[in-house]
This record gives C-alpha cells, sequence and structure tokens, in this order.
C-alpha cells in the first residue's frame, strides 16, 4: 500500500561564495568548505546540536580519502554527530538530485529534516598515479620480505611517475564539455552575441541582486572572499565581444571564457523539512519542491547533443503535472555556457525537434526571458559543479517566496555523460 | 588580552616594587560566575535619618543569604568579619547637617571594606526635594559617592541609586547589580529608578531564559562578549552584522546555540527586514542590543561627508529607525521589552578627532532619555551603556603609551573587558529591571574622562 505523500518544504540555505579556481580557495578542501556551509546554515537556523534527518551531497572531483565525504563533513560541523549522511554523485546534476533525494524521502515521512549539498574545488583537485605504477605500489605493499620489495621497486620506471591529472573532459568522447557545447551551439545556430548578451545579463542581474541585500541569508563569507569573485558587474557586451574562442574551432566558434563558465571552487547547502518540524521550530518555508525529473541523451551514438538532457526531461516533467512550459514565474537553466541555456530555449521552440525527438504534438514553446536567471546565474557566479544545483534551488526558493505565495519557478540543470535534472518549485 | 601591568603588580616581587615606588597597583576585579554568591562576605547597612529603605534592603541580603551586620562603631570595631559591601540609606536626609551622620557611619565602615568591595548609596532624587536645603544635601551624596570612589582601592567601587517615593520596589535589581560581580568596572556612577511594576525576581542563574535577544554587532569585540553573556544568562541571540562579516557572526551564533542575522543595519529596508525575521521566527523580541557602531576618525576641519554621515547612519540614525521600526510594528516589540543602546564615554566628555564618533553618541543619550517615558507606558524601558576604555581587538591596535594612559586614568586603574559592558547590558536586559529606565550608565572604572 503506498503511503500518502506530502511536498517537502525548503526553508533556506546557504552557500560560500565561489571562488574561480587557484584563487581565494586553493588551499581549501572539499571537507573544509562543506563544513563550512553546513556550519553557516546551522547559524542561520539555529540548528546547533540537532539531529536531522540525513544530510546528502556530494563532489564531483573526489580525494580517495574523502570516501564518507559528507558524514565526516556533518562529524566537523554543529549539527549532532547523531545526524547520518551519505554522499551521491551525478556530475553537475548532483546538487540538485540531492535536493530530490532529501525531499523525496519527507514525502514518503522516512524522514523530517535534511540537508542537500555540493561541493567542488578544482584547486584542491585530486591526483592520481598511472595504473602502471598503481600496480608496482600494490605489489610493493603486499611484498613480504625485503628481496620482494626490492623487487616490486626496481619495476617503477620514470614515465610512471607523471601524475594523472582530472580533466574537464568526457571520458567516452575525449572531448572537453566545452567542445561538446560548441557542436550544439553550432547545430542550433547559436549566435556569438546572444550567448555574450546571456552573458552580460547573468552578470548584471546577479551583481544588482548583491546589492539589494538578496544573497544576505544566502551565502556566508568564507577565507576572506564575500562575493563571488568570478562576478563582474561592469560586464558589457562590447568587452565580451573582444575575447577570442575558446571551444569550437575554425569561423564559426562563438564560445569565450566570457560566455562559457570558469572553473570553480566553492560549497552550497539546503535546508529542507516538512511544513511540521519547520513550523515546530519557527522557521520559515520559501517553496515547496513539487517535482523531480532526470533524463539521459546518447550523445555518443545517438546524435544528441552532450548537454540537452533536460530537454527531454522537462515534457515528461510537465505532463506528468499538467503544465505547460509557460506555467511558470520564473525560470532557472543552469548556464553552463551561455550557448546551452540558448539551445534548450530553441529546442523547446522548434516544433519539429519536439515533434521528432520529444513526440510531443506541438512545441513547447518559448518562455519570457525577463523571468530567466532573474538574479543572475553560473556565468557570473562560476559553477562549482556539484554545488551548483543548491545554488539554484535556494535562490529560487526565495525568489519564489519574495514573489509571495502560490509562485512557480522551473529548474534545469544539464550535467555530464548525457544527463539532465529538472525540478518544479511552488511558493 | 592580557593586562601585563595588573599580572606585575599583582605578583610577589610586583607588589613590592609598586608600594616603594608609589606606582598605582590595579586589582583583579570581581568578576560575575555563575553560581557565585553576589557577595564574597557580610555587608553592613547603615542610615542618615530615619530611612524608608533600610528594611527591604535588609531582607534582600538575607533573601541572598548574605549576613548583614550592624554598623561600625566610631572607634572600628566591628563584629568580626570585613564587609564586603557598605550600603548607606540616605532617604532619610533633610538638611546638609544630616550628612554628619552619613559621615559618621561611612567613615569607620569604608575603612574595614575588604578587596573588592561595594559601597552603595540610596537617596531620594534631589529634584524631589521638598526644599533648597534638601536638595543640597541630596545632591551632596553626588559628590561624595564619586569621591569616594576615587579613594577606594583593590577593585572595590562606589555607586549613587537615587530612589524617588513610591519606586521602592524597584531598588532590588538596581542593589543586586551594584553589589555583585557583573557591575565590576562600573564605578563612580550615580543613576535614578523610577516607579515601575516589577514582576517577581526571575532565576538568578538564568534571569533571561525564555527571552529573545537581538544584539548587533555582534560578530566581535563588544558585540560578541554582549551575545555571549545574553545566551550565558538564558535568551536565545540573534546575532546581528553586516554579510561582510557573516563567518565570525555564524562562529559566534554557533558558540552560543543562537542565530546569525546578516543585515547592513543601515539599509533602506533593514528596520523592515529586521521586524520580519523577528516576528515569523520568533514572534516578536524581547531585548534589543544596538551595540553596532564605526568610527572614522578626523579633526573636524578635515573631516569629509563621508565620514561624517557613515558613523551617523550606524551609530544613531540605524539605533533610532530599527527602534521605531519595532514600534510601530504590531508584534514586534513585545509589551515588556528591554532596549539597550551602547553609547561612549566619547558622547559624554568629547574625544579629539572624534567629532562625528562623539556626536552620535551623545545623540545616543539623548534619544533614550526622550523615548524612556513612552516606553515606560508599555511596561518596557530603553538605556544607554557609554563604555570607557574596554581592551579590545581595537584597542591592541593603538600604540604602547596611549593605550597604557588610556587604560590607566580612572579609578580602577585598568581597562574594562568587554565583559564588563555586557554584564551591564544583559541587567538592563533583566525584567527585574523594569524601574531603570531612559539612563546612561558608564562601564568605564569611573573614567576621568568626562567625570
Amino acid at each position: 500500500m503506498a503511503a500518502p505523500t506530502r511536498k517537502a518544504a525548503i526553508v533556506g540555505g546557504n552557500r560560500i561564495p565561489f571562488a574561480r579556481s587557484n584563487s581565494a580557495y586553493a588551499q581549501a578542501s572539499n571537507q573544509d568548505m562543506l563544513t563550512a556551509t553546513i556550519d553557516g546554515l546551522v547559524a542561520r537556523f539555529g540548528l546547533q546540536d540537532k539531529q536531522l534527518g540525513e544530510v546528502v551531497a556530494g563532489a564531483v572531483l573526489k580525494h580517495a580519502r574523502d570516501f564518507n565525504l559528507t558524514r565526516e563533513s556533518v562529524l566537523g560541523s554543529r549539527l549532532a554527530a547523531t545526524t547520518p549522511a551519505y554522499d551521491v554523485q551525478q556530475a553537475c546534476g548532483t546538487g540538485l538530485e540531492a535536493a530530490i533525494l532529501v525531499a523525496n524521502k519527507i514525502a514518503l515521512g522516512q524522514i523530517e529534516s535534511g540537508i542537500a549539498g555540493g561541493v567542488d574545488t578544482t584547486s584542491d583537485a585530486p591526483l592520481a598515479v598511472g595504473d602502471d605504477l598503481r600496480r608496482v605500489l600494490i605489489s610493493l605493499n603486499n611484498a613480504k620480505t625485503l628481496p620482494d620489495r626490492l623487487k616490486a621497486l626496481a619495476k617503477i620506471r620514470p614515465g610512471q611517475l607523471v601524475p594523472e591529472i582530472p580533466r574537464n573532459a568526457e571520458p567516452r568522447t575525449g572531448l572537453a564539455m566545452g567542445d561538446h557545447a560548441a557542436i550544439t551551439a553550432k547545430e542550433w545556430e547559436i549566435g556569438r552575441e546572444e550567448q555574450d548578451e546571456l552573458a552580460v545579463r547573468s552578470h548584471r542581474n546577479m551583481a544588482a541582486a548583491y546589492d539589494r541585500g538578496f544573497f544576505d541569508d544566502l551565502v556566508t563569507p568564507f577565507l576572506g572572499l564575500t562575493r563571488d569573485n568570478n562576478l563582474r558587474p561592469d560586464s558589457s557586451v562590447e568587452k565580451l565581444s573582444t575575447l577570442k574562442p575558446v571551444f569550437g574551432k575554425g569561423e564559426g566558434a562563438t564560445m569565450t571564457a566570457g560566455n562559457s563558465t570558469p572553473l570553480t571552487d566553492g560549497a552550497s547547502t539546503v535546508l529542507l523539512a516538512s511544513d511540521e518540524w519547520a513550523a515546530e521550530n519557527g522557521l520559515p518555508v520559501l517553496a515547496h519542491l513539487v517535482d523531480a525529473q532526470t533524463a539521459a541523451v546518447d550523445y555518443v551514438h545517438g546524435g544528441e547533443g552532450l548537454l540537452m538532457a533536460p530537454v527531454y526531461a522537462m515534457p515528461v516533467m510537465l505532463a506528468r503535472n499538467g503544465l505547460t512550459l509557460q506555467d511558470f514565474d520564473f525560470y532557472e537553466i543552469h548556464e553552463a555556457f551561455a550557448s546551452t541555456v540558448l539551445s534548450t530555449l530553441k529546442a523547446w521552440e522548434d516544433p519539429a525537434f519536439c515533434k521528432g525527438r520529444l513526440g510531443l504534438d506541438a512545441p513547447l514553446g518559448s518562455i519570457d526571458r525577463s523571468t530567466l536567471n532573474v538574479n543572475g546565474s553560473s556565468l557570473a557566479a562560476g559553477h562549482p559543479f556539484a554545488a551548483t544545483g543548491g545554488r539554484i534551488v535556494a535562490q529560487l526558493a526565495k525568489t519564489l517566496h519574495e514573489a509571495g505565495p502560490g509562485k512557480r519557478g522551473l529548474i534545469s540543470i544539464c550535467a555530464a555523460g548525457g544527463q539532465g535534472v529538472v525540478a518544479i518549485l511552488e511558493s | 588580552m592580557s593586562d601585563w601591568y595588573r599580572d606585575f603588580a599583582n605578583s610577589g616581587f610586583g607588589t613590592t616594587v609598586t608600594r616603594q615606588l608609589g606606582l598605582p597597583r590595579p586589582a583583579v576585579l570581581r568578576r560575575h560566575e555563575p553560581g557565585q554568591p553576589l557577595l564574597p562576605g557580610p555587608a553592613v547597612i547603615g542610615s542618615a535619618g530615619e530611612g524608608r529603605l533600610r528594611e527591604a534592603l535588609t531582607q534582600l541580603l538575607h533573601a541572598e543569604g548574605i549576613h548583614v551586620q550592624s554598623p561600625v562603631t566610631a572607634d572600628g570595631s566591628g563584629d568580626g568579619e570585613k564587609p564586603a559591601a557598605v550600603i548607606l540609606d540616605a532617604t532619610g536626609l533633610r538638611t546638609p547637617a544630616d550628612l554628619a551622620s552619613a559621615h559618621d557611619f561611612l567613615s569607620p565602615a569604608v575603612k574595614r571594606l575588604r578587596a573588592t568591595g561595594r559601597v552603595l548609596i540610596l537617596a531620594d532624587p534631589p529634584s524631589d526635594a521638598g526644599s533648597p536645603a534638601q536638595a543640597a544635601a541630596r545632591q551632596a551624596l553626588d559628590g561624595l559617592v564619586r569621591s569616594i570612589g576615587k579613594e577606594l582601592l583593590d577593585g572595590s567601587t562606589a555607586n549613587l541609586v537615587y530612589v524617588p517615593e513610591g519606586a521602592e520596589a524597584s531598588i532590588a535589581s538596581p542593589v543586586r547589580f551594584f553589589l555583585s560581580g557583573r557591575s565590576a568596572y562600573v564605578d563612580g556612577q550615580v543613576i535614578s529608578v523610577s516607579a515601575a511594576t516589577v514582576p517577581a525576581a526571575a532565576d538568578d542563574e538564568k534571569p533571561l531564559a525564555g527571552k529573545v535577544a537581538v544584539v548587533t554587532g555582534a560578530a566581535r569585540g563588544i558585540g560578541a562578549a554582549i551575545a555571549k553573556v545574553m545566551a550565558r544568562d538564558g535568551a536565545h541571540v540573534v546575532a546581528v552584522d553586516i554579510p561582510a562579516a557573516g563567518d565570525k557572526l555564524a562562529e559566534v551564533a554557533n558558540g552560543i546555540g543562537g542565530t546569525a542575522l546578516q543585515l547592513d543595519i543601515t539599509a533602506d529596508d533593514a528596520p523592515q527586514r529586521l521586524v520580519e525575521h523577528v516576528r515569523e521566527r520568533h514572534g516578536g523580541v524581547d531585548i534589543v542590543v544596538h551595540n553596532a557602531g564605526i568610527t572614522r576618525d578626523k579633526l573636524l576641519v578635515n573631516m569629509d561627508a563621508a565620514r561624517w554621515n557613515s558613523v551617523m547612519a550606524v551609530n544613531l540614525q540605524a539605533q533610532l529607525d530599527i527602534t521605531q521600526a519595532l514600534l510601530d510594528a504590531e508584534g514586534a516589540l513585545k509589551p515588556d521589552a528591554r532596549v539597550v543602546c551602547v553609547s561612549s564615554q566619547s558622547g559624554i566628555a568629547g574625544n579629539r578627532g572624534q567629532t562625528n564618533y562623539a556626536a552620535s553618541k551623545a545623540g545616543v543619550i539623548g534619544m533614550v532619555r526622550a523615548w524612556a517615558p513612552r516606553f515606560a507606558e508599555r511596561g518596557a524601558t530603553i538605556n544607554a551603556v557609554a563604555p570607557g576604555f574596554i581592551v579590545t581587538e581595537m584597542t591592541a591596535k593603538m600604540p604602547f603609551g596611549t593605550r597604557e594612559v588610556g587604560s590607566r586614568i580612572n579609578s580602577l586603574q585598568q581597562g574594562g573587558l568587554p565583559v564588563d559592558v555586557a554584564e551591564t547590558i544583559a541587567w538592563l536586559s533583566q525584567l527585574g529591571s523594569a524601574g531603570v529606565n531612559g539612563q546612561t550608565v558608564r562601564v568605564c572604572g569611573q573614567s576621568m574622562l568626562g567625570a
């Protein structure tokens, strides 16, 4: 018998300012950042020594020692040590997926409260030794006698000492994510100027949001940083137009460092709860997580773009909720690249694509662009992979709350491996 | 931050050296520790004329488990133990001639006062006197108590409380405060109580239990100390500071089981956001401590508008705007609320290079005085606390000479600690302090500046 479900409430969030790779957080580990971010959330909502239902978080780039990253962060935080935790990883979808997991357990009545989060560092990234050297070292470790050990050591060759540095590339294609996005941008004929315009709007929206205090209860400073250091309030299309393309090849290349997200360090958390738990603890309910959907595309052999999976997830979720793409007050489409946002929107507007690929009688249609990423998104803040979902959920929940009850918001996040996560929030 | 000179002067060798050279010997002050008795020894109570408070004072001390001795005779033969407090009920004063009996009581009693002792005088306010002679006699106590403060050694203090007819119920809280370690650095002060409905004494250990207290500027220094003392006394603290100080603020909040609210109190919508926060999260606020303050020092002739305006905005206008918003908004400020505003010694004495700061801090004193009657109507109070030289990160950055001189020119010959300011604020925040309203209490060790 299925138990009746309820919608999980989003109480609020906390993140540290995001920092470009090898800048303010160069010496900070994932655990440092996630712990500080949880502690900021604890301070905001008075959760000291409280046992929550669960803390779910993850990182995309992870050291082997961080096998229990989230639980270790909880143990280092001011939460009760009796709060259980586990790690998840779905590339750039990690943060939102974590929120969905926590929300689902709340919906089922299995927990009353929980924290969803994500963290990533590309500065303190793990280095791995090559498989050859790794095998030598393992046999060295297993060797019981001195001669055996010397024999194992003798197998080491200078070439094996070069470490393997993690790359932002798809294992199955060897292409950087940006190069994949460039292929899609070309397919959908996304122009340079519209990408730059989107990037400028993101910077300006986020700078304005900071200036009006919007982030006062969403961000806690960390290691001397009080705002995202990728943010360029004075960004302009003229300035961006001078940048040289970094992804794609030749004449038609449009994607630059200005309209693509940089490698970023940071962490984010979201506090979710049942309405009852929020009320008992005197905490606000900003919005509810109504529904969510994931999808994946075959970008290796199937002829679909690497970052186009959210396009497929969306109609499934809309149909299940009896909604159209236009039934939302605010849209949060993760700006991995400006071209990704624009390709996504174009695909939903395209009758042939919607019919052929999505199997829809009519296209999902267009949205009011003035309701898109109204307080800035990843092009401005930067994109610490697993931390982006938490940033977006908390930011959208607050936007909806400010707009008043009954407002609806949509989230769309693309992820490596040809995956996508979408979700509906409602105030 | 340790006081190296005080530690030296209290060491074996240091005691000898400072005695022989006639150098100041700052005492280790008696500060409040949870669980300690109000006084470390007996008290002696005397009267000048036919006072009306002696009985109430005796009962109060007995209730605290303190032995009350009979007055010391003129030849100095007291009954046994040296007193830890000398209390004079001077409500019977009619003429300056009656002051002789005050002298007769105080002189031998104060001589026997033990270290970190307390001298406390209670009298009717001069403003209520029936004749010029009576007013003179009452006002004379002001000079008397301030002089005793300067004569006392070893960390002892002297203070005066004016108690008008009908305000007898209001004395318990100030008497307890001035005798206790909470007032360690409050010396040579004169406060007036007023008639008020005073609730039955709360839990002595947790006098602020169940209360919600907003403390601005709570990320560090005096503000962090206030937050800690409020939490120690049982309050849930909403620690407020600018967003840029949010990491320090979170540490403070997490350290005391409070909550952090990142808010620039000078923002246009700050009062409204604070109102909404306390209503939504706590169903209103019981205690508001306006502690946030900044300095932008320059001589007046060199001071630009930005320096002037920013100091005024943070130190004065924000206190006004937030208090007004809390008063105006239904259900934001509890009826029996306590508002405490941090002023400064500079606001009383003035300070070279601080025209903006001193003006803002003097403004605070005027503000609480003007608001007090309105607060009294609803059973609330509003008071100011004016710290003197308080040892903080800020004073640690002062040049050695300036710092040493600044910290010694007071009767206790040492700088105060942030906790001293915090204890005074926490006392004013108690429900029992209902009769203390519109006052400015200096926490300055009886500083020579502006005294």
